[in-house]
């Protein structure tokens, strides 16, 4: 460890940097979108519609039963293909922009079933006094059920995007710079494997663990009164 | 007001209810009571199609509830109802809870809302509470806020679903006594309740209901006088002996 060399980390620290930036607007994107699809998943699974349930219930059971890498490649190898089909023009997509439709969809599988338990989470005898109200199936939901879901699931699905922002380091099976990425094109070039893997290791910890420390200060502040 | 024609309903081979016939006209105020499991918070579900129910109609103000075409958001908007356990939005304070349906289903504006909200509030005795959230007030309290909850909306008829049932018994006569107010202005009213007390001082008419059958459909006086079935002389043995 004596000649772990500081330097190394010093001049690459703007290449990392903006590979960090790319990790979090990946995470922010996915888990925006991957909550909102999510939602709409968790609504359809729990319809009384069949053909939505089941639509529903093979979008997130496919996505939670295939590696993530594999969706990754996927999406990257594929994504152009049916824009092709699509479009008839060939554009390109490149991994970087591939990876936020990719982690959305993937997320949005996990997103779902936080959302599901969430809304189940919810007595029936709200809906109930909404529809008394005279709320419609959509108001009862936005107004009274997904508050209340997204109150008492926001630990869970802050915990998800916790496990989102580590895994958007598998995008650079696919070349792409994220954080991780760009520490791993660093070493390939200065062959310094430690100093630029303990780097990443001790920041991902660092970021993670605040995270993880706030979601938990949350829960007692924003937990409904009952 | 209320008219209820031969109403059944099935939970797939079980039978709750069964041929139920009543009506409730302006102005009268219907007590239904009888044992646990005999359908009667069933009954009161289907008058605003909380429940469906299989055979039978049901109108209310000459609007069809099982109709095809009635808008259910429409009908339920003019309905009010009072349910066991509360059920006001945990998630909003006193004052939203009041505003949110007008807001939304009636279109009112945000003041207007408010203003109504709190009129009401005061009218159940709890102006003081406005900003504070459901799981800050006692059960009591939160039922009187569901009541004027369901008067903000101006509803032209009330139902109570057990609103006592799920009280410590001192926060009871706090609720009946908004009850009993409302009654004596001339609200149309049909209570699923046991307080026996309660419907000899405002009811017009006492349903009795046992196994899914409207068994006992009376005057208040000819109910707790001289009830004409077995069944429901045994009920009132056993609730009026304390």
């Amino acid at each position: 460890m004596g000649d772990f060399d500081f330097s190394v980390i010093a001049e690459n620290w703007a290449f990392l940097a903006e590979g960090l930036r790319y990790t979090v607007q990946v995470t922010l994107v996915a888990m925006t979108g991957g909550i909102v699809l999510g939602t709409a998943l968790a609504l359809m699974r729990l319809s009384s519609n069949r053909l939505l349930r089941r639509f529903a219930a093979a979008y997130i059971n496919i996505f939670r039963s295939v590696p993530l890498v594999q969706v990754i490649l996927a999406f990257y190898l594929i994504l152009p293909l049916v824009l092709r089909l699509v479009t008839g023009q060939m554009i390109p997509v490149g991994a970087d922009t591939s990876a936020y439709l990719t982690f959305m969809v993937f997320e949005a599988a996990y997103y779902a079933e936080i959302m599901r338990s969430g809304i189940q989470s919810v007595p029936r005898g709200q809906v109930g006094a909404g529809y008394a109200l005279g709320f419609t199936y959509a108001q009862s939901m936005r107004y009274v059920v997904l508050p209340q879901a997204f109150r008492n699931m926001l630990p869970v699905l802050l915990t998800q995007t916790i496990v989102l922002f580590q895994d958007v380091s598998l995008v650079y099976a696919i070349g792409a710079t994220d954080f991780f990425g760009a520490a791993d094109k660093i070493t390939q070039r200065d062959l310094r494997p430690v100093e630029m893997y303990t780097t990443v290791a001790v920041v991902y910890f660092l970021i993670c663990f605040a995270l993880s420390r706030l979601v938990k200060r949350l829960q007692t502040r924003i937990a409904i009164i009952r | 007001m209320i008219e209820i024609n031969n109403v059944s309903k099935w939970y797939d081979d079980f039978r709750v209810l069964t041929e139920c016939t009543t009506r409730v006209a302006a102005g009268e105020v219907v007590v239904v009571c009888g044992p646990s499991g005999s359908g009667k918070s069933t009954l009161i579900k289907c008058v605003n199609a909380l429940e469906p129910f299989n055979e039978g109609s049901i109108t209310v103000d000459g609007t069809s509830v099982g109709a095809r075409g009635t808008s259910l958001p429409k009908l339920r908007a003019r309905v009010g109802m009072v349910f066991q356990h509360f059920e006001l939005f945990p998630h909003m304070s006193i004052t939203d809870n009041l505003a949110i349906a007008q807001i939304k289903v009636l279109g009112r504006g945000r003041d207007e809302a408010r203003q109504k909200g709190l009129a009401l509030l005061d009218r159940v005795g709890l102006k003081a509470h406005a900003d504070k959230f459901p799981g800050q007030l006692s059960g009591g309290q939160q039922q009187r806020v569901a009541i004027a909850r369901a008067l903000a909306m101006d509803p032209i008829c009330m139902l109570f679903d057990e609103p006592t049932s799920a009280l410590d018994p001192e926060m009871i006569n706090e609720v009946l006594d908004v009850m009993v107010e409302l009654a004596q202005e001339g609200m149309t009213m049909m209570c699923v309740t046991h307080e026996m007390g309660f419907a000899r001082k405002v009811a017009s008419r006492v349903i009795f209901m046992d196994h899914g059958h409207i068994v006992e459909d009376d005057d208040k006086d000819a109910f707790f006088g001289n009830p004409h079935s077995e069944r429901a002389r045994q009920f009132l043995d056993k609730i009026l002996q304390h």
